[in-house]
C-alpha cells in the first residue's frame, strides 16, 4: 500500500496504490486525516486507479474521510475506482456518501 | 456432498497473513477458471473472514487461524475458516450491518460483505471456544458454466 498526494488550489487530491486492507488501514487513515489536517481542503480527491484490491478497511476510511470533509464543508470526490473496490463500495451502499467519477 | 479437491492451511492471526490467505484462496480457486470478480469477490470475503479472526478473535495474541477450501461438486467452492479465539457471544447481532466492536478503522460492514460475494454463509461459534465461517460460490467460471 503506498499513498501519495498534492494539494492544489484547495483540492487535496491522494493516489493509493497497492491493496487495502486490515493490515495497512491504521497507516492508510493516519496518512490520510495527515493531509487533510496539514492543508484543510475545499475538495478532497481519492485517486484509486492503481488501488489493486480493498476491503471493508476500505469503507471506513472513506467513511472517515467524508466525516472529514464534511466538517470542513468540503467534499468528497473518489475518482477512477477500479472494479473490486466498486463492488465493495456497492454492497455497502457508499456510492451514496460521495462522487464517484470513473 | 462430493469433495472433489481439498487444501488446509494454518496459519498465526498476524495482520500480514490477510494478504496470504487471500491469494492462496484465488490460487485454489484458480482451477475452476473464475472470472475476475468471481475471484475479486472470493478474495474479498476471505480477507473479511480472516481479519475478524486477527481482530476479534485474537485481540491480545496471534492465535491459530485454520483455512479449509473444499471444491464441491457442481463448481462449488467452499471456503471454513475457523479460530480458537474467544467466540461471539451474539452471532446475529454481529451479523447486523455497521455493527462492530472494533476501533475507527473497522467498519462494521464484515459479514455484509461476505453474504453479499459469497452465495451462501454459516457462523457457529461459541464464547471461550472460538468461530467457524462456512462459505461456499458457485464459481460460473469464464466459460459461463
Amino acid at each position: 500500500m503506498n499513498i501519495t498526494g498534492s494539494c492544489v488550489n484547495g483540492i487535496l487530491t491522494l493516489r493509493f496504490a497497492g491493496e487495502l486492507d486490515h493490515h495497512f488501514a491504521r497507516e492508510a487513515l493516519a496518512a490520510l486525516t495527515e493531509r487533510i489536517d496539514a492543508f484543510l481542503p475545499r475538495v478532497c480527491v481519492l485517486d484509486l486507479r492503481e488501488l489493486t484490491f480493498m476491503d471493508s478497511s476500505g469503507i471506513a476510511l472513506i467513511l472517515r474521510a467524508e466525516r472529514e470533509m464534511r466538517t470542513l464543508r468540503g467534499k468528497l470526490i473518489l475518482e477512477n475506482v477500479p472494479e473490486q473496490p466498486l463492488r465493495v463500495l456497492r454492497a455497502a451502499g457508499l456510492q451514496q456518501m460521495a462522487e464517484i467519477r470513473q | 456432498m462430493k469433495v472433489n479437491n481439498e487444501a488446509r492451511v494454518e496459519f498465526p492471526g498476524l495482520s500480514a497473513n490477510e494478504g496470504f490467505a487471500r491469494s492462496i484462496a484465488a490460487c485454489f480457486a484458480a482451477q475452476l477458471d473464475p472470472t475476475l470478480e468471481e475471484l475479486g469477490d472470493l478474495k474479498t470475503a476471505v480477507s473479511e473472514a480472516v481479519t475478524n479472526c486477527i481482530v476479534h478473535a485474537y485481540p491480545n495474541e496471534a492465535g491459530r487461524v485454520s483455512l479449509r477450501l473444499r471444491i464441491l461438486e457442481g463448481d462449488v467452492l467452499e471456503v471454513r475458516i475457523r479460530d480458537w479465539g474467544t467466540g461471539i457471544l451474539d452471532v446475529e447481532r454481529a451479523r447486523e450491518p455497521l455493527f462492530t466492536t472494533g476501533g475507527e478503522e473497522r467498519s462494521g460492514m464484515g459479514f455484509s460483505i461476505m453474504e453479499c460475494f459469497m452465495d451462501s454463509l454459516r457462523v457457529r461459534s461459541a464464547p471461550g471456544k472460538g468461530t467457524v465461517v462456512t462459505m461456499r460460490k458457485r464459481i460460473s467460471g469464464k466459460a459461463g458454466r
